[in-house]
């Protein structure tokens, strides 16, 4: 039988060019991640846990405190970042080094999805109607790679990312950035999300991320007449830092006010700071402060 | 992905490019030694799929601009999204380019034709199809980008539907 050479024999040989695009996406995204900090990468792999409030919420915190914050809505499907931090509707400046992301009052660069859509629009593409099994997930992949490294975020101290529900999209972030400077992984005391949650802390141990610190959401509910009660029936979550080997960061009640303020597109923070809710938040971006001090950009 | 011309042994090189607008793509490869052509010819769904990874066979004619492969890929966008920041208007100077490019740049400018053209383009991606005219022409000393100007582009760049 004759021999053909095979890829690996002729790898440095004229192709396609689609080897040296991709590794020039790379070296983009690199160059861009070279002017931030710290990256921050609040996930959980539950929905519903309150991982985008407490994005906003440390985003505007850590921009009072004098840094230059990034906020990144990964979630491409249910995109929610852009209005908890008021800058639903407003433009992108368009120039040669990226699209100028939009700026909150409170100084917060952001970038959705939700900015580039029509506000009732789900996410679809241009694309053949059929086989989008086989393409979407890459497409998602590759919009979120353009929302790192395709948006002029300049430089920052912190960029968070809001990643969306699934361990598979943690896996996805992670392809594009293996190393988050932090990770916060959001869970609450259900026992419904502390089993979900514990696949993402194995996924996060088995990929090598370090850094990673539980941040226990809900934990109780706050009546507004200073009095409190627990949300669920169900173990503490700080059964699953048992569980994971993993520091509880924090321990953040449920405000109902909370709520009203992320629907009024205002985070909760600027205006409740002596909340308990609040105090919590507000440790929790000194603890993520503190962790990080030392990566500041150039 | 490789072609290999097993008579010859040797890798087949990147030809031509062709995008008949029915989803579906052309590709040719030529072998360096014994000239044989082939066409990898794709379906629509493996032509997506190579799109969706932000990337063209054969090489790119262009750069990639920000966010290329969203604002050609995305649905349903707002079309007020996008707006051009004066340094983009006057085409796109980077800190490194010199005075004297910098200049040429400055100097290209759209005559009423063009930006009539130019208005037609979705604006979603209309930043980005300004800009790729405006380095085209700065590359060849064009000072003024006219329909003409921008035909010729498109042929140049294979720019289907800009």
């Amino acid at each position: 039988m004759r021999r053909i050479r095979t890829y690996r024999d002729v790898a440095h040989e004229t192709d396609s060019g689609i080897l040296e695009q991709v590794l020039d996406q790379r070296s983009r995204l690199e160059r861009r991640l070279a002017r931030v900090g710290a990256t921050i990468a609040v996930v959980s792999g539950k929905g519903g846990v309150g991982k985008s409030a407490i994005t906003a919420n440390l985003a505007v915190t850590l921009a009072a405190a004098g840094a230059r914050v990034g906020a990144l809505d990964a979630d491409l499907n249910g995109p929610s970042l852009g209005r908890m931090l008021g800058v639903a509707g407003q433009p992108l400046a368009d120039e040669a080094d990226g699209v100028v992301p939009a700026i909150s009052g409170t100084g917060v660069k952001v970038m959705s999805m939700d900015l580039l859509q029509e506000d009732d629009a789900p996410l679809r593409w241009r694309a053949p109607d059929g086989d989008g099994f086989t393409w979407r997930g890459v497409a998602e992949t590759g919009v979120l790679r353009e929302f790192l490294s395709d948006v002029a975020w300049g430089d920052l101290d912190y960029l968070l990312i809001d990643v969306p529900p699934g361990t598979d999209r943690i896996a996805r972030l992670l392809d594009l950035l293996p190393h988050p400077s932090q990770t916060l992984l959001v869970t609450t005391p259900a026992a419904i999300t502390r089993f979900v949650v514990s696949k993402s802390a194995r996924l996060l141990r088995d990929a090598g991320v370090e850094h990673v610190g539980l941040v226990a959401n809900m934990t109780a509910y706050l009546d507004g007449a200073g009095g409190s009660r627990p949300l669920f029936d169900s173990a503490d979550a700080r059964a699953l830092a048992g569980e994971t080997g993993l520091e509880v960061w924090a321990e953040i009640p449920f405000d109902p006010e909370l709520g009203r303020a992320t629907d009024r597109g205002r985070p909760y923070v600027l205006d409740h700071a002596d909340a308990i809710a609040a105090t919590a938040l507000v440790a929790l971006a000194g603890r993520v402060e503190r962790e990080n001090r030392g990566r500041k950009a150039p | 992905m490789k072609f290999l011309c097993i008579e010859c042994d040797q890798v087949m090189a990147f030809a031509e490019r062709q995008i008949p607008g029915d989803g579906t793509l052309a590709a040719v490869f030529t072998c360096p030694g014994c000239k044989r052509e082939i066409a990898m010819l794709t379906n629509p769904m493996e032509t997506q799929l190579v799109s969706s990874m932000g990337v063209q066979i054969g090489g790119r004619t262009v750069p990639e601009q920000p966010m290329e492969l969203t604002r050609s890929s995305l649905s349903d966008t707002r079309q007020d999204v996008f707006i051009e920041s004066d340094a983009n208007a006057a085409g796109a100077v980077s800190p490194d380019q010199s005075t004297e490019t910098a200049q040429a740049i400055a100097r290209v400018e759209w005559d009423g034709a063009a930006i009539d053209r130019l208005s037609h383009v979705p604006s979603f991606v209309r930043g980005m199809v300004k800009r790729i005219y405006i380095d085209w022409a700065k590359e060849r000393g064009i000072s003024t980008i006219t329909p003409a100007v921008m035909d010729r582009a498109r042929k140049d760049l294979g720019l289907e539907g800009m």
